[in-house]
This record gives structure tokens, sequence and C-alpha cells, in this order.
């Protein structure tokens, strides 16, 4: 077993115990810290994968961006929820198994394919061509508008967020 | 300009109309129209510049102005949007942009641009009139203008769009997504005044019942795609070898070729967007919206959007027939839904006394004879019907716009409760408003089919004697018999509404309309009897050979087939021209100089009664003639109810047994079987949903548990016994 | 030198306990979490599908990386969005719990 191979063993488990300890813990800011390694985690993978960019991205969007995001949220909204004994639904087995079940499956639909066990081996240094990445986004035969609907939408998000999140005080009640 | 980059730009001029309109301009109610005009104008000129650069184009058929690009990749291969101009889409697009452009300007006066609003007005219902103080002090009653008037000009000049967009496209997705806006637009416009619940429940009958046609046509196209790959007219349609695997090919369904399967279910979509038996019962609940929508639902754009699919999908329906040959599955459904539906819905028309709803059943009648002109392989006769038909629909639409305007002003001047679309209370407008006259005139006889002077009759004779040429006497017989319907219902409506002395003081009031409404009218009428003269068949006896039969040498060079000559014969000819003439003699013996609001039917006592009585007996001999086979209709389709009226129908004559019959069919077999079947299927979902809906607990996770338990359950099934390979 | 099976294996359970989260816990927020958690495996695998790919064809591969970065602006629309959202509901009805939401009750 290489080294590459121990380190993705030891981050893969990581990661996943984070992820099972996002939807396992009680509290929710304990919640969200596990998320942001659960986040690092990927980002690690991404690394292990040779894709630098995405890793770095990862980081910076997911754990910089969005955890703090949902951190801020739970902040404002956590006064309620730490008097909460247990944060799963009643009948919650049932949604359990079928994540079982749909692993399961999923992994025996996953085995079935030939190139399943096909090994990823080390590319050269400067694979990740970015300069060709981002001509592509710009580039009427590439991908130039799903770029700029991505750009629209998010435009949209934000203000459409700022628009719920809005106090509106002269319509309330 | 090229005429592709042409072509392309064609269906944009509207679209930006509708969003300028929708958001800046929707206040000032001028700058609305303007925009709403000028698009139609851009559109209306460049498919002009299109139609004469494709009209002298050589070979047209095989080299059709064309250019796509890709535009949702997926995978290896791409969906791609493309124009494309063939001699087909180049006569819908002529008489589409005219049309449209007529009825834009139409909807100005007719929505009284320029007149006051009225005080009491309100959003969803049509205006009531306003009060004006003369000089003098007096106050008068004057139309005011429509509330919601940018409103629609913005919704019409989407709808425009998406008829361009139907028109111009290269291949069925995008065709689809024409229909569909259409299907949307044609929702929002019968509900324009959506204050009125009579309005509201039409708005949502339309939309659900071509739903049903649409869902099928999906599945259609689904199955089109999966076997061909593409979607594109030129590499489906004109493509032996595709045509030839899909008509050998046998598909899991009732042993139907594959060709006749993905036919029957895009004709299923046909038959809900273009109001056939029996998704016909949408169209008219559809009176309810503004005039302008239904000349525009019922002529320019969307029931003709239908018959455009069918003949465009021609060659894929009667994949496998030789002319002269047997025809296949889907064309013989065709011929017998189209013929059944056109004689239908002409006796029904013949008992309406709404000025609308007689050309909305006018309407699904012509409409039938499209279909049935297909199904017997008439596929020029078919496109040219449709173009003529357009002409002298939406005029006769428009027409019939003016006279309820030209009512309502008489109703308003003299306060009288009346329905202004009541037939029966009109009488001797031709005095009053002599250009809505004499253009409904020109209409009225080009519906009827008039002998040579009319486009109706060219189209509608090349469909009698395409149907007689290929050999199948039942459509033949049912086109004929609806031919004579027709003519006698149009001159019982043009008797009724112009003719004799007018039977109310409304009536006496009404006066012609403006010149943005009557404008269209004339232009119309130039189209209503010069579109004729480009298909005047070539074996016609003295005019034929004067002018080439341009249109079907055009047109007909679609299908990659030599037409073959059958027996020549002058019985459709004469058909038609007895029909013709017949229908319209009779209508108007029957109905001039009727002085009192009451139709024939409901005359049960007194003088007036036997008055009625001795003018029928007058025309006996008409009413000999056309019993016996009338008589024939009402033992297969209505016998009960024609059980204990039939003696009585003897007595009183055609007149009245046509609307009995008319009346009957629509009570005996559209509102019970048809509408019944809907609304006991509509009882049955309420009944599960009142029971599913104790299941509903409102929580979000519970259903998603459900519907993920559901997919792993179907993983597990397929997984234990499909297998995965 | 790892084979492509163990980020194939590793993405689907992270999907899995992604998936037991949303149809599990009761706090919105919590469900917002979990969704991260299902697009993150799905952003596993497309990145060891470049991987692989790119060493099959020898050339870094477009189209994967597009929709990697897809999936990121998707879910920072999603979350900025969606947070909105809680929060909007949450000064409303005073709790961001999902399962005292039931306006949708038959």
């Amino acid at each position: 077993m290489s080294g590459l191979q121990v380190v993705f063993l030891i981050v893969a488990v990581v990661t996943l115990f984070s992820g099972v300890m996002v939807v396992a813990s009680r509290k929710m800011m304990h919640s969200a810290l596990w998320l942001i390694m659960t986040l690092l985690g990927v980002a690690i993978l991404f690394a292990t994968l040779q894709a630098g960019f995405f890793a770095i991205v990862q980081v910076l969007v997911y754990i910089g961006a969005i955890s703090i995001l949902i951190i801020f949220t739970l902040m404002l909204t956590r006064r309620v929820m730490d008097e909460e004994t247990t944060q799963v639904i009643k009948g919650w087995w049932l949604p359990a198994l079928m994540a079982v079940i749909l692993f399961g499956l999923l992994a025996g639909l996953l085995a079935t394919w030939e190139d399943f066990q096909g090994m990823l081996n080390e590319l050269p240094a400067d694979v990740e061509n970015l300069a060709a990445f981002g001509t592509a986004l710009v580039n009427p035969a590439g991908y130039v508008i799903p770029f700029e609907v991505a750009s629209i939408l998010l435009l949209a998000a934000l203000v459409g967020a700022i628009y719920i999140a809005m106090e509106r005080k002269e319509k309330a009640e | 300009m090229t005429s592709e980059t042409l072509t392309w730009l064609i269906p944009l001029p509207p679209l930006l109309a509708f969003f300028l309109i929708v958001l800046f301009t929707n206040r000032n109610k001028a700058l609305s129209h303007w925009v709403a005009l000028i698009a139609a104008g851009l559109s209306w000129l460049a498919g002009m510049v299109v139609f004469i650069r494709a009209v002298t184009t050589e070979g047209l058929s095989e080299h059709p102005f064309a250019q796509s690009i890709p535009w949702l990749p997926t995978g290896d291969t791409s969906l791609k949007i493309g124009i494309q101009i063939d001699p087909l889409s180049t006569v819908v697009l002529f008489f589409v942009a005219w049309t449209v452009l007529m009825i834009f300007i139409y909807s100005v006066g007719y929505h009284n641009f320029g007149q006051p609003a009225g005080k009491h007005d309100r959003k969803g219902l049509p205006p009531e009139g306003a009060e004006v103080k003369e000089k003098k002090g007096k106050i008068i009653h004057v139309p005011s203008i429509e509330p919601m008037y940018s409103r629609f000009f913005a919704l019409i000049s989407l709808f425009a769009f998406a008829m361009f967009l139907l028109v111009v496209t290269d291949n069925l997705l995008t065709l689809y997504v024409g229909w569909e806006i259409m299907g949307l637009c044609s929702y929002l416009l019968i509900g324009f005044w959506y204050a009125k619940e009579s309005a509201r429940k039409a708005m949502i009958k339309a939309f659900l019942t071509t739903r049903v046609g649409d869902v099928f046509m999906l599945l259609g196209l689904a199955a089109l795609y999966s076997l061909t790959g593409t979607l594109n007219y030129q590499e489906i349609l004109s493509n032996p070898v595709v045509l030839g695997q899909l008509a050998g090919a046998l598909s899991p369904v009732f042993g139907l070729s594959w060709a006749a399967l993905i036919g029957i279910l895009i004709f299923i979509g046909t038959v809900g967007k273009s109001a056939q038996f029996p998704l016909h019962i949408w169209l008219p609940d559809a009176m309810e919206g503004p005039t302008p929508v239904s000349a525009m639902i019922h002529a320019a754009t969307m029931v003709s959007a239908g018959v455009y699919l069918v003949i465009r999908f021609f060659p894929l329906l009667s994949a496998g027939w030789e002319p002269g040959g047997a025809v296949t599955t889907p064309m013989l459904v065709m011929g017998i839904v189209g013929a059944f539906t056109a004689l239908f819905a002409a006796t029904i028309a013949v008992a309406q006394n709404d000025v609308k709803r007689v050309l909305a059943y006018s309407t699904i009648s012509q409409l039938g004879y499209m279909i049935a002109a297909l199904g017997v392989g008439a596929y020029a006769a078919a496109a040219f019907h449709l173009v003529t038909h357009a002409f002298f629909k939406a005029l006769l639409f428009l027409g019939s716009g003016s006279i309820i305007h030209g009512m309502e002003h008489g109703v308003q001047h003299t306060s009288e409760h009346i329905d202004p679309q009541n037939m029966l209370n009109m009488g001797g407008l031709r005095k009053k408003m002599p250009v809505t006259f004499w253009t409904f005139l020109i209409g009225g006889l080009a519906l009827s089919g008039f002998p040579l002077v009319t486009a109706g009759f060219w189209s509608k004779d090349e469909i009698l004697s395409g149907a007689f040429k290929s050999g199948n006497m039942g459509v033949f017989i049912a086109l004929a018999l609806a031919a004579l319907l027709t003519a006698f219902y149009t001159a019982r409506q043009i008797t009724l509404t112009f003719l004799g002395k007018p039977r109310t003081r409304a009536a006496e009031h009404a006066h012609e309309s403006k010149w943005t409404m009557t404008l269209p009218l004339v232009v119309l009428a130039v189209f209503a009897v010069g579109a004729g003269w480009s298909g005047i068949p070539a074996d016609f006896p003295g005019l034929g050979g004067l002018i080439p039969n341009w249109f079907e040498e055009f047109v007909g060079s679609m299908l990659h087939v030599e037409p073959v000559e059958a027996v020549h014969s002058l019985v459709p000819l004469f058909t038609s021209l007895i029909v013709a003439l017949g229908g319209l003699a009779l209508g108007w013996v029957v109905y001039r100089g009727l002085k009192e609001r009451i139709d024939p039917l409901e005359k049960q006592i007194g003088g007036l009664y036997t008055v009625l009585k001795n003018k029928y007996y007058v025309d006996e001999f008409y009413q000999a003639a056309i019993i016996r086979p009338a008589n024939w209709v009402a033992n297969v389709f209505t016998y009960k109810f024609l059980d204990q009226t039939i003696i009585d129908g003897i007595l009183h004559g055609i007149a009245r047994f046509g609307v009995w019959l008319g009346n009957g069919l629509r009570n005996v077999i559209d509102l019970p079987v048809v509408n019944g079947a809907g609304d006991s299927a509509a009882r049955s979902t309420r009944g599960v949903g009142m029971y599913l809906r104790s299941k509903q607990s409102g929580r979000i996770q519970q259903y998603m548990v459900i519907a993920i338990s559901l997919l792993v359950l179907a993983g597990l099934v397929i997984y234990f016994t499909v297998g995965i390979s | 030198m790892i084979p492509l099976s163990w980020y194939l294996i590793a993405a689907a359970a992270l999907f899995c306990i992604g998936l037991f989260g949303v149809l599990s816990r009761k706090n919105a927020v919590s469900i917002l979490m979990s969704v991260e958690l299902m697009l993150n495996a799905v952003n596993i695998n497309l990145v060891a599908f470049w991987h692989y790919h790119t060493q099959l064809q020898g050339t870094s591969q477009i189209a994967p990386q597009v929709f990697v970065a897809m999936v990121f602006i998707v879910a920072a629309a999603e979350v900025a969005v969606g947070l909105a959202l809680i929060i909007s509901a949450y000064r409303r009805r005073e709790t961001p719990v999902v399962d005292e939401m039931t306006l949708l009750k038959g």
C-alpha cells in the first residue's frame, strides 16, 4: 500500500466520520463545525486527485463563505434550537435504512462497471491547464452560455436573498 | 441580409415587444400598442421579404432556407435550434404574418383606444362604458377603454411570437416550445376578463383539454427522438431510409408500426390543439375571450398550428402509402375523425344563436375538413384550405367583433338590456354597418364556398375532389353534407344579422366601427377572394389552366412522390356547386324576413308558429331534398333523442329539424358523453384526492422519505429481477 | 496510485450520509448542511472522473471542470437563498424547525 493510499484512507475516514457527525450532532453549532471538517476533507481529496485549483476553491468558497453563512444563520436562529433534545424526526430509522440500501445499490451498480477497478496514476505536474479552462468558459464555442447563465443565477440569488431576508416593517401583520 | 438571417429575426420583435410592454411601458397605453404594432409590422415585413424570396427560389423543397446552431449539448450529440423555410412554411408564414398584423391593428379599435376610462370599469371585466358630458351639459354614454389595454397587447405579442417561432423552426423541439407557449397564451387570453366566472372556467377548460393532446404528442416526440436520435424535419421527413425503417418496425402497441404509432400520437396533439372530436369542447367556450383573441386562436395561430403539424408530418403519417393505394392506419384515423368532426360541428352550428359561437363550431368543422383531406391523401388541398380558411375565418371573426361592437354601442345608447351577441337581436345591420356587411358577406361566401369568386370554393373543391378521387365515398359524402350545412348556417347568420329589418332598438342604433377595425376587414376580404386564385386546378372546366395551379405545384413539391392522376370526374365539382349554392339559398329562404326575436325552434304557440310553419311548407322541395340524408345521420347518432320529436320534425321542416339535430348532438353526445366522461373522471379524481388528503401531513420530509423509499424499492426490484448490465 | 473505486465509494457514502440528513433532520439549517454534503459527494465524483479521463486522453478535460464550477456556483446561490428563506421564515413563525412548517397540510 503506497503512501498516497494511506493518506487517502485516513482522509476519507475522517471525512466520512465528520459527515456522520454533521447529521448526528445534537447541537447545531457542533454540526456546523463538523461540516467545516468534512469540507476540508473533501478539499484534501481534491488535492490527492491533483485538482489543486478546486481544492483551493473548495476552501475559499465552502469553508470561507458558505460555512460562515451557515454559522451566522445559526447564531440568528439558535435560541429556539438549543432547548431541543433531539435533532432528528421521530421515524428516523426509515431514512437511515433507505440511505444504507441506496448506498448498497450504488456500490453494486458501480461494481458492474468495467473501469471500476481502474487505477488513477500520477499525472504530469502542470496537467491542470487553468488557462484552457478559463478560455473555455468565455469561448462562444465552449461554455460561455452556461457561464453567463450561472452569473445571472448568482445575481438573481443575491437579489432574491436580500429581498427575502429584508425586514418589511410597513407590511408586518 | 440573407434570407436565413431574416428568418431568424421574424419571431423576435413580438417577443421583445412582450418584454418591453410588461417591464416598461405598461402604464402608457398608447406607447404599449405602438410597441406591439411596430413589432408585428417588423415581423410582417421580414416575413414578406422571406416569402417573396422563397417563392422566387427554384427547387425550394429540396433546398430550403435552413440554418441551425447547437443549443443544448447532450453528451455526444446536441439538441439544435434552427430555422427552415420550405414551401409549406412559406405559405403558412404568409397568412400568419398578414392575419397577425391585421388582428393587432383591429385590437386597437376593438379595445376602444382613445375613449375615456369608464367610472365603473374594473380590471378583469369588459369595459362597461363611460359617461361624458357634452357642451350642452347633456350626459351621453360612450364606450370606454379596456382597463388592461397594455396587458392585452403584451399577451397577444407573446402569442404572435410563439406562432412565428412554430412556423420558422426546423425541428420538433422548438415547435413544441412554441406550441406550449401558445397554450399558455390562449389560457391567459381566453381568461382575459378573469373576473367573469364563465371566462375563468373557459380558460381552465381550454388549457386542460389541449393538455390532454399535448401529453400524447410529447410521448410521440420522445418515441421519435429515441428511435431516430433527431427531431429535425429534414432528417426525418425527407429521408426515405428513416421513414422506411419506422414504417417497417413494429411497435409494442396494438401491432402498429412505429411510424403509425408516432403518427397517431402526434395526431392526438393536433386533435387537442385543433379542436377535433372528441377534444373539441374547449373551443366554443374559448369565445369568452375578447374577439381579437378569438380570431387569433381560431384563424391565425393556435388551431392552424395543429393542422400545420399534421401537414408537416404527413410524410411520416403516410409512410408506406402510395397514392391510389390503401391508406395507412393514421390516415384512416384522420379521415374518420376529420370527416366526422366536419359534419358533427356543422350540424351544431346550425342551432347556435350567438354570432361568435356559430363561427366557433364552423371553425371546428372546417378544421375537420383539412384533417379529412389529409386522411385521403389530399396533401396540397389541406394546406390550401388551411391558408384560405385562415383568411376568411379571421375576417369573419373580426367582422363578428365589429358587429358586436356596433350592437354594444346601440345597447349603450338605448339602455336596452339585451345580449349584443345574439343574432336574433340583430337584423338590418346592412345599412348601419356597410363596410362590416360587405366584408362579412365576402367572408361568409368564402366560408360556404361560393363558386368561382371566393377562395373557399377553390380549396373546398379541391378537398372534395381529392376525397372523391381517393375512392373513399364515406368521407366524400360526409364532407359534402358538411359543406351543405356550412352554406346553410352561413346564410342563416348573414340573413339574421344583416338582412331584413332591425329586430331591436339597439340594432337600430348600431353604427359602423372605427377605421382601425374596418381596415383589417377590408384587407382580409381581399385575401378571402384573392387567395383562391393561386390554386385553381388545371383540369377545371373553362378556367383551369388560365392561371397555373401555383399552389399545388409549390406545396406539392414537399412530397417527394409523383401524384397519380386518378379518373377525372366532374362529380365533385357539381357536388360542391350544388351544396354551396343550395345551402346558401336554403338558409336565406328560411330565415329572410324573420321579424320576431325568436328562433323557429322556440315558436311553440300561436300565430307566429303558423306563420313560420307556412313559410317552411313553401320550401317543401328543399326540405325533402335534405331531410332524408339528415335522417340517416339522426338515426345513427341521436336515435333516442329524435324518437319523440321526429314526427314533429318532419312537420316543421328542415330549419326546425336542423336546429333540433344540432341541439341534439350537443346535448346528447357533447354534453353527457364527452363532458360527462370528463366530469366523472374529475369526480373520481376528487374522491381519491379526498382520501389521500388525510395522508397529507404537510411535512415535506415525510413526502421525501416516501419518494426516496419508492425509488429505492424500484431500484431493488430492478436490481434483483432485471439485473444490471 | 489510488483505485478509482475508492473515490467513488467514498463519494457514494458521503452522498448517502447527506441524504439521511436531508430526510431526518428537523432543523432547516441542518437540512441545508446535508444538501451541501450531497453536493460535495457529487463534486468528488466529478473531479475523480476528470482525473481518470485526463489520464486516458492525455490532456486536461474541460467539461468535468466546468461541471464542478457549476456545482460550486449553484451551491453558493442555493445557500444564499436558502438561508435567507430560513431567516425570513424564522422571523414569521419563530421556528427554524421544518417539522412545524406544515402549510402544505391537506
